[in-house]
């Protein structure tokens, strides 16, 4: 095990291959020589990327290549397991999120996080949309209340489907719904950032458009990260793409050069499926 | 390049190359015999050129089946994404190479009974020659995945061109001479275009061959010789 891990030493202090966009917006989040370790081990290497605001990022890469381990750094999501350290610069509009003056539980409200598996809470609809809002002091009375689960779920593309049972679990929804619901959820707090791990693995095709075609709709308003297996998924809704292998960055760039001309062998191999 | 992990994704990439250089073959073949049947009136095979034609429409229509169902099938990426598009350029280029050589050997057959000024038409059999090496240097170098030999071909089709501004303007004076010969030279006239318009696809197919392989498109303008086209309609041949 460990002889195959220092076969592959080599690989993994080769530098990230970025490809420029003129186009692309201001950056957001910024990582510089980003590091994690789970215990003695290390997962990702030196990782070093800029993510622009209003438009979608997709992390790509083979199962175990770190780039949920990657995204769970950007709201310190990592924070919760035990052993788990973070080396490096990460920022958020140049600010250090690790910086230890920083009020985690506002980071978190600033980059809100959509998880592959629908998880709303056994509470209502209403609730699972008012509890962020409440707990972060957003409204002030009921009705400000209520326009926030309105709207949130109108960005959500939700509204039609439910609010005329706004007192209904949110468990009892359809799994592309409660998906929806958690998006719906993440936006009610105004993040700056959405992270999304996988967020149309456990849906069917059209939940999955829905899906789509909301993070399309979102991205006029937020910077949004997503990590998908899908690279079909990673083609239709990314404006940039970042392949990871291994635990480090290999390539970045705009998405359809990833798809059509990627400069790196391994990401060549990796999306033409041709890996061994 | 590594195999892919599914196996049988390489046996139809490596089946739609194969095809496409069949149809390359065939299509060599069919500018070949028609400038022939043109040079020694050989109304036979003339036709036989002519029937010919549809093996190369039919592999066409194949390559485009097969191509369509490896993109539903595969989602191809990258290489493979450009490979197959490829496929599909490469095999439109090669059915109007076939179609154009059909016209030529139809015009074979109708002017055989004629008797016309051979020095034009050996002037045709030469530039045939040139595009049918172009051709065969194309294809060579799509098989290969030579980009260099592609870019070879690319520049040196303003050879044709240049022979074709000259086939045109000596057609146009022998036409002049004797308004008998104008049936004869307009036939010889089209198959002449028709060898410079296979010397331009033989470019697309460089062009193809320079995105697949580089991943991007050729931006550079190609140097062109052809200057019939400006020829005015008060045109008068050179004296001499």
């Amino acid at each position: 095990m460990n002889q195959a891990a220092n076969a592959e030493a080599p690989a993994r202090s080769a530098e990230t291959i970025v490809v420029d966009d003129p186009n692309m917006n201001p950056i957001r989040v910024a990582a510089k020589d980003t590091s994690v370790y789970y215990g003695q081990k290390q997962a990702l290497f030196d990782v070093s990327i800029d993510i622009p605001e209003r438009s979608v990022t997709s992390f790509i890469g083979p199962s175990g290549c770190g780039k949920s381990t990657f995204l769970r750094c950007i709201n310190r999501m990592n924070d919760t397991i035990d052993g788990c350290r973070v080396e490096g610069l990460i920022t958020l509009d140049e600010r250090n999120i690790y910086d230890p003056s920083l009020d985690v539980v506002e980071l978190r409200a600033r980059v809100g996080m959509v998880f592959q598996k629908p998880n709303p809470f056994p509470k209502s609809i209403y609730d699972n949309i008012a509890y962020g809002p409440r707990i972060h002091g957003l409204a002030t009375n009921k009705s400000e209340l209520d326009g926030v689960v309105e709207s949130s779920l109108r960005k959500a593309g939700l509204w039609e489907e439910v609010k005329d049972r706004l007192d209904d679990p949110g468990t009892g929804l359809s799994g592309g719904q409660q998906q929806r619901l958690c998006i719906a959820r993440a936006v009610a707090v105004s993040p700056e950032v959405i992270l999304m791990d996988e967020p149309c693995s456990a849906l069917d095709p059209i939940a999955t458009a829905k899906v789509e075609e909301l993070i399309d709709e979102l991205k006029e308003n937020y910077c949004i990260i997503i990590v998908t297996h899908s690279m079909q998924q990673a083609a239709r809704v990314s404006q940039r793409t970042a392949f990871f292998h291994l635990g480090i960055l290999v390539e970045v760039g705009p998405t359809e050069h990833i798809f059509t001309n990627p400069k790196d062998e391994r990401t060549h191999d990796y999306i033409t499926g041709r890996f061994g | 390049m590594t195999d892919h992990i599914v196996s049988s994704f390489d046996d139809e990439l490596k089946d739609l190359a194969v095809k496409i250089t069949r149809m390359g073959g065939y299509a060599e073949k069919s500018l070949i015999d028609a400038t022939y049947a043109l040079h020694r009136n050989d109304a036979d095979l003339a036709m036989r050129t002519i029937n010919a034609d549809e093996q190369i429409d039919q592999l066409e229509h194949e390559i485009e089946e097969q191509a369509i169902l490896m993109i539903a099938k595969r989602q191809p990426m990258a290489a493979d994404l450009r490979e197959i598009m490829a496929a599909i350029k490469l095999s439109a280029d090669l059915e109007r190479i076939g179609d154009l050589a059909k016209n030529i050997a139809k015009r074979a057959v109708a002017i055989q009974s004629q008797a016309g000024d051979k020095k034009v038409v050996l002037g045709i059999e030469y530039m045939s020659r040139i595009a049918s090496e172009q051709l065969k240097d194309v294809l060579d170098a799509f098989i290969q995945r030579d980009v260099h030999k592609a870019m070879r071909v690319w520049k040196r089709d303003s050879e044709i061109d240049a022979m074709y501004t000259s086939i045109f303007r000596e057609l146009l004076t022998y036409m002049m001479e004797d308004t008998r010969n104008i049936t004869y030279s307009t036939h010889l006239l089209f198959a002449a275009k028709n060898i410079e318009r296979i010397g331009d696809h033989a470019t697309n197919i460089a062009e193809t061959i320079y995105f697949l392989c580089e991943g991007e498109q050729l931006r550079e303008d190609r140097p062109k010789q052809d200057a019939s086209s400006f020829t005015p309609a008060d045109y008068e041949p050179e004296a001499g």
